[in-house]
């Protein structure tokens, strides 16, 4: 068996479909920035999460630190815990605190950490404390509306 | 009655010759995959059915994948910039080729590309005889003809699909960033940012793959089943592009709603 012109061809065809992966993998997704090598994870609980999602970013000054992991609901307290999956290069002082917030007007919504300055830092499984939730839209309005009625008029 | 009653058992003959068909495409389908271990270790065969579905069909999927992005480009910037929002062209335009218009489109083009065409050739063949003849001889037409086909589409498809999608991002960054003039970076940057590789590529290329399966199976069953005539020949060859279609449409709604739930 000898090679062909035609094995030619179809080698050709095959690393420009594997180039063509490697581009989307690369270039047009995020493959090699999404997936922090190691993790540890943190958790927090919030009274309202409103839209957040699984995988959504945390961010820390605007840098993204970490993805939330999980999001479930605890029926000891009534209330959301959100697990982070927090990128092992930062490190967080225990007082810090996790705010949900919304990345322009009506885009998605984020994990936004302020650090503290407390000296011992988030391990792995720690809880962050000190939390605000997301900002309800039509309670911000209701509360608007229910303050302009309690104005007396002139 | 007597007209009610040949109607009656018209549709019925239909709906069991239908029922039958499937079954014997499913026993057709093991038999395949049965035989493929011989048509994989006469790998020279396999690679022939990839150059004839695979690398003559690369001018119409590229063509097609760079004017299916130019067309994202175009419109999706119509409607984005009105939002103020025209940076997020990269995010529209990768992630409606990634996700559906990769797949579907090329599966689309694949089946009326190569599907008709090796329906054709395995039709002609039967008609022809060549494949009794190979059963004479001892040679299983399914391990010597039907399997390279079959796995020559399979291994093809999702090539096919990738080039589609990048081909399709190029056009989309040439009518968006070289033509209209939005920002580069932020095209760029936004993508990555919003384009995930497990959940939107990934999932692509699974479906690419499922589909691949699908059309090749339909393209050497219509082939392997038609009507030894002319006539049987070009009617399997219609019914090829027209159950792929109908097939790769069906399957794309089935995925998306596992895969993207959201």
């Amino acid at each position: 068996m000898s090679r062909t012109t035609l094995d030619l061809w179809v080698g050709v065809f095959v690393v420009i479909g594997f180039g063509a992966l490697l581009f989307l993998a690369l270039r047009v997704g995020n493959f090699a920035a999404a997936n922090f090598s190691e993790t540890y994870s943190v958790r927090a609980q919030f009274d309202n999460i409103g839209g957040l999602k699984v995988r959504a970013p945390v961010k820390s000054a605007g840098v993204v630190v970490g993805r939330v992991a999980d999001i479930r609901f605890d029926t000891q307290s009534y209330r959301a815990e959100v697990t982070f999956a927090m990128d092992a290069r930062y490190e967080f002082p225990r007082d810090t605190i996790a705010s949900i917030l919304t990345s322009g007007l009506l885009g998605e919504q984020y994990i936004g950490l302020d650090p503290g300055a407390d000296l011992d830092m988030l391990g792995n499984g720690d809880a962050i404390q000190i939390t605000q939730s997301a900002v309800v839209l039509e309670k911000l309005i209701g509360q608007f509306m229910f303050d302009r009625a309690a104005e007396p008029a002139n | 009655m007597n007209g009610a009653t040949t109607l009656l058992r018209r549709i019925g003959a239909r709906v069991v010759e239908g029922v039958w068909r499937v079954g014997f495409a499913a026993r057709f389908f093991m038999l395949v995959l049965l035989y493929s271990g011989q048509s994989l270790t006469r790998i020279h065969l396999t690679i022939r059915e990839i150059y004839f579905s695979g690398v003559l069909s690369l001018l119409i999927i590229v063509v097609s994948g760079l004017f299916v992005g130019m067309v994202l480009g175009l419109q999706g910037y119509e409607t984005l910039q009105r939002y103020g929002a025209a940076e997020s062209l990269g995010v529209l335009v990768a992630l409606s080729l990634a996700r559906e218009l990769g797949p579907v489109v090329a599966g689309l083009l694949f089946a009326s590309r190569a599907g008709s065409a090796v329906t054709a050739e395995i039709g002609l063949m039967k008609t022809t005889e060549q494949l009794k003849a190979m059963d004479m001889m001892a040679v299983s037409p399914i391990a010597r003809v039907v399997a390279p086909r079959f796995w020559g589409g399979v291994i093809s498809m999702p090539l096919l699909v990738a080039i589609f999608s990048a081909m399709g991002v190029f056009g989309g960054w040439l009518i968006g960033v070289v033509f209209i003039g939005v920002d580069e970076g932020a095209f760029w940057s936004q993508m990555q940012a919003a384009v995930d590789f497990r959940y939107d590529i990934a999932n692509g290329m699974i479906k690419s793959v499922v589909f691949a399966v699908a059309v090749s199976l339909i393209a050497v069953f219509e082939g392997y089943d038609c009507t030894p005539t002319a006539e049987g020949v070009s009617r399997a060859i219609t019914r090829t592009v027209v159950s792929s279609a109908l097939a790769i449409l069906a399957l794309d709604f089935v995925l998306t709603s596992f895969m993207f739930r959201g």
